[in-house]
């Protein structure tokens, strides 16, 4: 069979995947008090994955991403529900969230809250589902 | 709004009850649309600004409805890609996805 | 506040996903599993402990109150729900540790369980009745996955019908919750309860709560339960005990809380339709459980038989008929457990499901002969065994609200249950033996030890019913009592 002739595509996708990868962190970070968040940021990043799955063979991809997606599920979940168990520890309710200000060298003063754990719990759940179910539907030869 | 919801249930519904396994994900899939829809109108439609901090004297909307549809939009592409994966499994060994064929028979 | 109640809920969800990671090591798989299974029974015995002496147990997740937040509300009956899933659910995963087989565990069947249990828990304990929905989906996207486990064609087929009928009636309850949000603007079952009570039970909300019923009849298989017989027979014995035992009553849970609790306002229209629907339920599983010659069907048909006659001791709205059906359904989740079990048993012994194939099983197998007698007669409520008490209170509590007729179809299906269950005895177990040990296509061994726990279960029910009668009791208060649920989630304050 003829190779197919993707150089436009393989091209496009190198920029394209770093600006998009790039924009979902930043959704994720401006989760806090702005739209965004884990969930959506996840989501952005797997997109990113998926077109590099689609540019580019599935078994390439996955000799240079060595990750097992859905371990990658279970650690968020884990993540996630721990943080949650952090506010037992502490006698408060579950899921029960801390915040407070500290001074760090390069950003100056920042606000730590245990709400953005969470959320990378969250967004390392939906990263492993999307990427997992993507995979295994297309995976099948 | 309440009659997009309504042509939504139709149009699902109607795919549903085809044959075809594909179809009757479609349906499924549009019918969630559907139910999603109703959340959002049930909840009220344009009453204030985004409920978020920082946006002081605006009247803002209720953000209830948005989670529980967000939770509902999750569950549903959950259930969707499962559903999606059991016919595709279910077409390749039992060799059809008409649903009429699938029925069989109680000796096998 | 109490951080116990959100323990049956993460404990498995924990476990389950630990395992998701060790994929390989399915010895710790086994370890973990009957860990966090044991460890939430302990912990609803302490949950039970404590409504007992407190009464009942909430907790604000994230500590938003009531009616904002998520709210999780154990009360006596949501705690021995809780206790019995864990005792019914460690029995058949030590069922399933000698019969799933390699391949399924190597698919994450055990973390699948666990997920199961996840959501069966999550949806005993939530207060919320979009909480509800969610540990629903919980439980049905995992119960998805064990029904097509393995992927034989009986089990795509089965699957597939299952899955859409959940998905449809998974789409109806959120068509239900928009609607309750539209004309209350809550969800906390508490608020709501508030909330109907004040602005009285209108058409509209009486409409509301019967598409509500129909979607837990849909879940609970009472009277919408064509999907049941096929998709009960398509899994493997362990998963299949699971589900006769535990998805059907989930539901019934569902409809107890939302019609003690938020919609008692109209008992004339909404319990009498209940009590049409569980009688039509009870005549139409005792014909299909009557009917059939195949061992899971006939076994299929008495689940949908158990849940028409905890549906009537709703329907009659009284102390003794909630007693009862408390009773009843304690009763029922471990007798069907335990059937399923006996049943998968012997069909993995015969090779066959089908009840003109077998007989003579007795001479090998006495035992399991005599445990499946046990567990048939405590089925129709012979009085020693545990489903006795159940009966004599429904049939009791139908009586005094008048529904004569509820409670003679009652009787009369428990007798026709009764046959058929009989009818499996005999066939089985009786009659010549031509089936020597050599030729059994399966073993009994490792098996037994659950069934036998099981078996004991139900004749110390029967026996100690003194001994839970004070927890029933507290049980029944509280559902027929809707004041001490709202004071204790809003714990004294007024609602907004």
């Amino acid at each position: 069979m003829k190779e197919p002739n993707d150089i436009i595509l393989h091209a496009v996708i190198k920029v394209a995947v770093v600006i998009i990868l790039t924009f979902s962190i930043n959704l994720f970070f401006s989760g806090h008090h702005n739209p965004g968040g884990g969930f959506i940021g996840g989501l952005g990043f797997s997109a990113a994955l998926t077109l590099l799955f689609l540019a580019f063979d599935i078994e390439t991809v996955r000799q240079n991403i060595p990750v097992d997606f859905k371990v990658l599920t279970a650690i968020g979940v884990l993540i996630a529900v721990f943080t949650g168990v952090g506010g037992i520890v502490f006698g408060e309710p579950f899921l029960t969230q801390a915040f407070d200000y500290f001074d760090i060298p390069v950003f100056g003063k920042t606000e730590l809250a245990t709400a953005v754990l969470f959320d990378v719990g969250v967004a390392l759940a939906v990263i492993g589902t999307s990427m997992s179910i993507i995979l295994s539907i297309g995976d099948d030869h | 709004m309440s009659l997009l919801v309504g042509l939504f249930f139709a149009i699902g519904t109607y795919l549903i009850l085809t044959k075809s396994l594909l179809r009757i994900i479609l349906g499924t899939s549009i019918i969630s649309h559907g139910v999603h829809l109703l959340i959002l109108t049930m909840g009220g439609l344009k009453t204030g600004g985004p409920p978020l901090l920082g946006l002081q004297d605006l009247p803002f909307t209720d953000a209830l409805p948005q989670a529980l549809i967000l939770t509902a939009i999750v569950i549903n592409f959950a259930t969707t890609a499962l559903f999606l994966v059991l016919s595709y499994r279910a077409y390749k060994v039992l060799g059809t996805d008409d649903t009429d064929q699938m029925r069989g028979n109680h000796d096998e | 506040m109490n951080n116990l109640i959100i323990m049956p809920i993460i404990i498995p969800l924990i476990a389950g996903m630990v395992m998701v990671i060790f994929r390989r090591n399915l010895k710790l798989h086994k370890i973990l599993s009957l860990i966090a299974l044991s460890g939430s029974g302990i912990i609803a015995v302490k949950l039970m402990g404590e409504n007992k002496n407190d009464g009942i147990q909430t907790l604000h997740l994230g500590d938003w109150k009531p009616p904002f937040g998520v709210s999780m509300v154990a009360d006596m009956f949501s705690s021995m729900m809780l206790l019995i899933t864990s005792i019914v659910a460690v029995c058949c995963l030590l069922y399933a540790f000698r019969s799933i087989g390699e391949e399924r565990e190597s698919h994450y069947f055990y973390p699948l369980f666990l997920f199961l249990i996840t959501g069966v828990n999550g949806s005993f304990i939530t207060g919320d009745l979009f909480n509800l929905f969610v540990c629903f989906e919980v439980m049905l996207i995992s119960s998805y996955v064990l029904i097509s486990l393995g992927g034989t064609k009986v089990q795509l087929r089965e699957s597939i019908k299952y899955v859409l009928t959940n998905i449809i009636s998974s789409f109806l309850f959120l068509v239900a919750i928009a609607y309750i949000y539209a004309i209350t603007g809550t969800l906390n079952f508490a608020h709501l309860s508030v909330r109907v009570a004040e602005t009285g039970q209108s058409g509209l909300l009486t409409i509301i709560s019967i598409l509500l019923l129909v979607i837990f009849s849909l879940k609970a298989a009472l009277f919408l339960f064509f999907w049941l017989p096929g998709s009960y027979s398509a899994p493997p014995t362990a998963v299949a005990a699971v589900f006769a035992a535990l998805l059907t009553k989930v539901g019934i849970y569902a409809i107890f809380r939302l019609f003690t609790l938020v919609f008692y306002h109209e008992p004339k229209v909404t319990h009498l339709l209940i009590g049409i629907l569980g009688a039509a339920t009870m005549i139409l599983g005792a014909i299909g459980a009557v009917a059939h010659w195949d061992i899971k069907n006939i076994l299929a048909y008495n689940v949908i038989i158990g849940v028409g006659f905890i549906i009537a001791g709703l329907a009659s709205f009284s102390i003794e008929g909630l007693t009862g059906s408390v009773y009843y359904m304690i009763h029922d989740i471990i007798v069907k457990a335990l059937i399923f079990l006996l049943g998968g048993t012997i069909i993995s012994l015969t090779g066959t499901g089908k009840l003109k194939d077998m007989s003579g099983l007795i001479r090998n197998h006495p035992y399991l002969g005599w445990m499946f007698f046990i567990a048939a007669l405590s089925l129709a409520g012979i009085p020693p065994l545990s489903g006795f008490l159940g009966k004599v209170f429904i049939t009791q509590g139908t009586f005094e609200a008048g529904y004569f007729w509820l409670g003679a179809i009652g009787l009369l299906t428990s007798l026709m249950a009764l046959y058929s269950v009989i009818k499996i005895f005999m066939n089985c177990f009786w009659g010549e033996t031509f089936l020597s040990e050599e030729m059994e296509s399966g073993t009994t061994k490792g098996v037994m030890f659950p069934i036998a726990c099981l078996s004991l279960l139900t004749i110390l029910l029967g026996l100690g019913a003194e001994g839970i009668s004070a927890y029933t009791q507290l049980a029944v208060q509280t559902l027929m009592n809707p004041e001490i649920y709202i004071q204790a989630v809003f714990g004294g304050e007024t609602a907004p």
